[in-house]
């Protein structure tokens, strides 16, 4: 379909602010009255808090108040605490104290005493399910969220279930969660080659540029904060919630957000803190977030240990899967990444039988929230690579093997026969395989060169990529401008304006004449799901398409009213509506809209749909009387999960000698339907590539198990690729057919990118060594030096915390 | 990157300035220019009481000027303060930012004189009588952009942002020195700029394309 607007690039409105130092982040702004406040955290993995005795820092001039965890409500799981008297980590916030000047509060700290208690602490989870093993919380040491809620227990296994593993296997006890389909051992037993090994995936820290620091006060019996948040509407009732308000006295200002990556999704206990301390001391508070506070309280992406056994078909085909994950989940209910995991290992590679048990562990190790992929790309960096192995084995090209797993439209995958909305992974690496010249260079694997050989490598991820059921707002003013209302956050992507373009596009809409209404809830925007999960660029399609097509409607039904005849008579074009048959019967957008404010009602706002969300109502209601008003939810047919999947082709130059290479090339290709703005996908694309590569073969997520400290928190110990470290350019496309269950066909993207680049460099560095199979990620090059010169590696096969 | 140090005293080229006043006087300067702004207490041990201002710690004067952005600011500074911590908190120049305040990611990039160096790890002191360049410094008169300003906007540079100004004055600071570079002698240069989204690509985009058209 030709669109005017969407699959074009246009300068989002927030990018001049981005290169001109004008773009106000959360600690860039300035308050009349500000005091500032700091977090005291635990120096020790797990504690109680026996005493706080702030007597002498309190007595000190300017310093003005102190918070505990006595003086805050405590807050029901999921919700993690906002401070706590049991730290289960080393970070963890303990108070938080205000003074006039950060350097004070850093005086005062030095006064406060702390009387911790210290327990017993755990940073393996294998160690936590053997027998008298230590827990990782008072409650227990398995924790997650089931159908029924969060959840905290104790699960031990017994000796038994540890000896049957056998030496360097992982031993699987009762499970937390399992589920399977088709007949396992027939899978099995018809396939020609059958592997079985074991892994690791290393959690990470998203390690945000901007840290999180936040600003609160009161005004009028409202909390305004001006937080670090990659989303705008929907973190809102949550925040409301750690405050304490109702969410419509909350004043969330989130215009600019220095990356959140899944961290940064929703509202976070310590977004909290600066209001409550605010609240205490009656002045506005600034609480600055230092990179290792950010590290600690920024969470992580859970670690998994598993075995994972395929048996393959001679063509490759995949006829069973036994997968077993323990998950390092930190020290709460933590991610569902390893349920997502087996979700996406039988969506992707279609098993026709398979097995999934799982066990989410505690560890005194920062909370775990979703990062790019959550359980999706770790699930890509384990099978990928086992792929390769079995192509290997069987004689199967490495391409081959994989799209002969495929999912298609019609595919319904995993235990519940789930459908998806379209799913084109197999144009995806046929398109990759074609602009990378797979035929050829695959020819080029193993090449040496002195010491160097060079690696070919593939591989693909996967994420759902929407959801459906949230509002779309937008109002044409007298003066003919289309305002279009955002509940986005600004994450980076541009998708708050991408897919404000929709609006735009049904209305027929000039660019130049829309504005995009975001950032401040003050501004009525409308209730939108978070920036996270790749679904934004379906799900706002979505809203923004219901909005305009209720504008679209409302302007044929004045021009009806006015102009005489029914609305069906009316088209739309060039601002204007107008009689079909007659275009001289017209009206301008701007009269329409000067029209649906003297026609009040449903036209101007005054009345509203009533399935529409309370803070969408609230909106409307303070746009009421300003101008013609689009408002709807989102109740179009949704059908099956709409997917995102991507496919990577890297070839690089591995060095024997040091284990170190240099990427020579590297192909991404994006299966997210309708592509909606080609630059911002151009951007996920490379960006998620520097960040698999980052996943695959550099950053380190490392606990000292002697002393429960972490060993890598800034951005150089924990190693996050820089320029050098990544190809300075890359090759990026679309397969841009469009997906049936969206208005415009688009589907997200953002975090399958991740874990293709991953899956690829993984493959890569295999190939260059002749298809060593290195059970885990990352694969760092004393692995690889280890493995060329026949030396044993430094860390048993499931082995956590190595470096 | 280089991180430079300077010793002003011992660099009569560039002598601290305001000697010529009285303390009192400068103090009233500030207060009159308003140099010192208004958002109550500041950060980094900047004296709570006004009685404090006015006393010399261990000897070094607190009340300096900074050529900033082509412009003389008066400013109260402690020994240990740091640039970026005087440019944001001190001055409003919020546009350099603090991603790590360790010297290990680049965001707090600014010039001094034409070098780029990371200013949460450099002294305010140190700096007296140099040129400061930060990004807010870098459109023209007439408010248009500097042009790898412009090419960083052309080739949709930022992701989120946050790391975005300190990737353009090193970028600045490079098409000074070498007007034609290379993708690789700008993937070098740039090499100390973290940017956690991956922006890496579009940025060397925008250093060529800068480079193009100046
Ligand atoms: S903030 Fe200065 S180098 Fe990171
Ligand atoms: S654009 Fe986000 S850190 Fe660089």
């Amino acid at each position: 379909m030709a669109y005017d607007l969407i699959g074009k690039d246009f300068t989002p409105p927030d990018v001049v602010a981005k290169v001109t130092g004008k773009a106000k982040y959360s600690e860039d702004f300035r308050v009349e009255g500000m005091a500032f406040c700091r977090i005291y955290s635990s120096p020790m993995p797990h504690a109680n808090v026996k005493n706080i005795d702030a007597s002498e820092a309190l007595a000190m001039p300017g310093v003005l108040g102190i918070l505990t965890a006595d003086d805050l409500p405590p807050m029901p799981a999921p919700n993690r605490p906002i401070l706590t008297n049991e730290p289960r980590y080393a970070g963890e916030p303990i108070y938080v104290i205000a003074a006039e000047s950060e350097e004070l509060c850093m005086d005062a700290m030095e006064k406060v005493r702390v009387d911790l208690e210290p327990l017993d602490f755990t940073v393996d989870p294998l160690q936590s399910l053997y027998p008298g093993g230590p827990n990782a919380t008072n409650g227990g040491n398995v924790a997650g969220r089931g159908p029924e809620g969060a959840y905290v227990k104790e699960t031990k296994w017994s000796a038994r279930d540890f000896a049957a593993a056998g030496e360097g296997e992982l031993p699987m006890g009762p499970a937390e969660t399992e589920w399977a389909y088709g007949d396992l051992e027939a899978g099995f037993a018809d396939s020609d080659y059958v592997l079985d090994d074991t892994f690791i995936t290393q959690g990470l820290s998203h390690h945000c540029m901007e840290p999180r620091t936040a600003l609160a006060y009161w005004q009028n019996g409202k909390c305004f904060v001006h937080a670090s948040s990659q989303s705008q509407a929907f973190p809102v009732p949550f925040l409301a919630q750690y405050i304490g308000i109702e969410p419509q006295n909350l004043v969330f200002i989130a215009e600019y957000c220095g990356g959140g990556f899944g961290s940064k999704g929703t509202a976070y206990p310590e977004q909290a803190l600066p209001a409550h301390m605010s609240k205490k001391i009656n002045r506005p508070v600034m609480m600055r977030v230092t990179r290792v506070e950010e590290y600690n309280i920024g969470s992580a992406r859970p670690g998994f240990q598993g075995r994972i056994k395929m048996g393959f078909r001679k063509d490759g085909r995949v006829m069973a899967v036994d997968l077993y994950i323990v998950q390092e989940n930190g020290p709460d209910v933590g991610m569902n990444d390893y349920i997502s995991a087996a979700d996406a290992l039988a969506l992707v590679y279609t098993p026709e039988n398979m097995r999934f048990r799982g066990i989410p562990v505690a560890t005194n190790t920062p909370p775990r929230v979703p990062q790019r992929g959550p359980g999706q790309n770790q699930i890509a960096c384990v099978v990928e690579p086992l792929l390769d192995k079995a192509a290997a084995e069987l004689g199967v090209d490495r391409l081959d093997i994989r799209t002969i797993n495929t999912p298609n439209n019609g595919t319904l995958y995993g235990p519940n026969k789930g459908k998806v909305t379209s799913a084109y992974l197999k144009e995806s690496y046929e398109m990759g395989a074609e602009k990378f010249d797979w035929a050829r260079k695959k020819s080029r694997s193993g090449q040496r060169d002195g010491t160097k050989v060079r690696g070919i490598g593939l591989g693909s991820a996967y994420h759902s990529a929407g959801y459906y059921g949230f509002d779309g707002l937008v109002m044409i003013t007298p003066e003919g401008k289309l305002q279009i209302h955002t509940g986005v956050g600004n994450l980076g992507t541009y998708s708050h304006s991408s897919t404000s373009r929709v609006a735009a596009e049904v209305l027929k809409y000039d660019w130049d004449n829309c504005v995009i209404v975001r950032g401040d809830s003050r501004k009525h925007l409308p209730w939108n799901l978070a920036q996270f999960g790749s679904n934004t660029s379906y799900t706002m399609t979505r809203t923004n398409y219901v909005a305009a097509m209720d504008a679209v409607n409302k302007l044929k039904e004045i021009a009806a009213t006015d102009l005489g005849g029914s609305p069906d008579d009316y088209d739309i074009g060039d601002h204007t509506v107008f009689a079909t048959a007659d275009p001289s019967k017209s009206m301008t957008y701007a009269q329409a809209a000067q029209r649906a404010i003297e026609l009040g009602g449903k036209f101007s706002g005054q009345e509203a749909p009533e399935d529409l969300n309370p803070m969408t109502a609230g909106a409307v209601a303070g746009l009421a009387g300003q101008g013609l008003i689009g408002v709807a939810k989102d109740t179009l047919e949704s059908d099956g999960t709409p997917p995102a999947f991507a496919a990577a082709f890297m070839e690089i130059e591995l060095d024997l000698e040091t284990g170190k290479y240099e990427i020579l090339d590297y192909v991404g290709i994006a299966d997210c339907g309708t592509v909606l703005h080609p630059a911002g996908l151009d951007h996920q694309i490379k960006g998620g590539a520097v960040d698999g590569i980052g996943l695959g073969g550099y950053e380190r997520h490392v606990y000292d198990p002697q002393n429960g400290l972490p060993a890598a928190t800034g951005f150089n110990a924990s190693r996050v690729p820089t320029y050098l470290d990544v190809p300075s350019t890359m090759t990026t496309g679309a397969v841009g057919i469009a997906d049936p269950m969206n208005p415009v066909g688009a589907r997200g993207i953002g975090e399958p990118v991740q874990g293709c680049a991953a899956a690829a460099l993984l493959s890569a560095i295999s190939d260059a060594m002749g298809g060593h199979y290195f059970n885990r990620v990352p694969v760092m090059p004393d692995m690889i030096v280890n493995a060329v010169s026949g030396r044993e590696q430094s860390h048993g096969p499931l082995q956590v915390n190595t470096f | 990157m280089s991180v430079v140090t300077f010793d002003p005293e011992k660099d009569p080229a560039n002598p601290p300035v305001g000697g010529g006043l009285s303390r009192r006087e400068l103090i009233k300067s500030v207060i009159a220019t308003g140099a010192v702004v208004s958002a109550g207490s500041l950060l980094g041990g900047c004296g709570s009481g006004p009685g404090e201002t006015q006393t010399a710690v261990g000897g070094v004067e607190r009340l300096i000027s900074l050529n900033i952005n082509g412009k003389v600011r008066r400013v109260d500074v402690v020994p240990h303060e740091t640039l970026a911590m005087t440019l944001r908190y001190k001055l409003g120049l919020t546009g350099t930012k603090l991603g790590c305040d360790r010297g290990e990611c680049g965001a707090c990039t600014i010039l001094i004189d034409d070098t780029p160096i990371y200013s949460c790890s450099t002294l305010t002191h140190s700096v007296r009588g140099r040129a400061v360049t930060t990004v807010e410094g870098l459109q023209a008169a007439d408010g248009s952009l500097h042009p790898v300003q412009q090419a960083f906007v052309d080739e949709l540079g930022p992701q989120c942002g946050f790391c975005t100004p300190g990737q353009i004055m090193t970028s600045v600071a490079l098409l000074r020195a070498n007007p034609n570079p290379t993708r690789e002698d700008a993937r070098q240069a740039l090499a100390g700029n973290l940017c956690r989204c991956g922006a890496y690509d579009h940025y060397l985009n925008g250093v060529m394309r800068a480079a193009q058209e100046a």
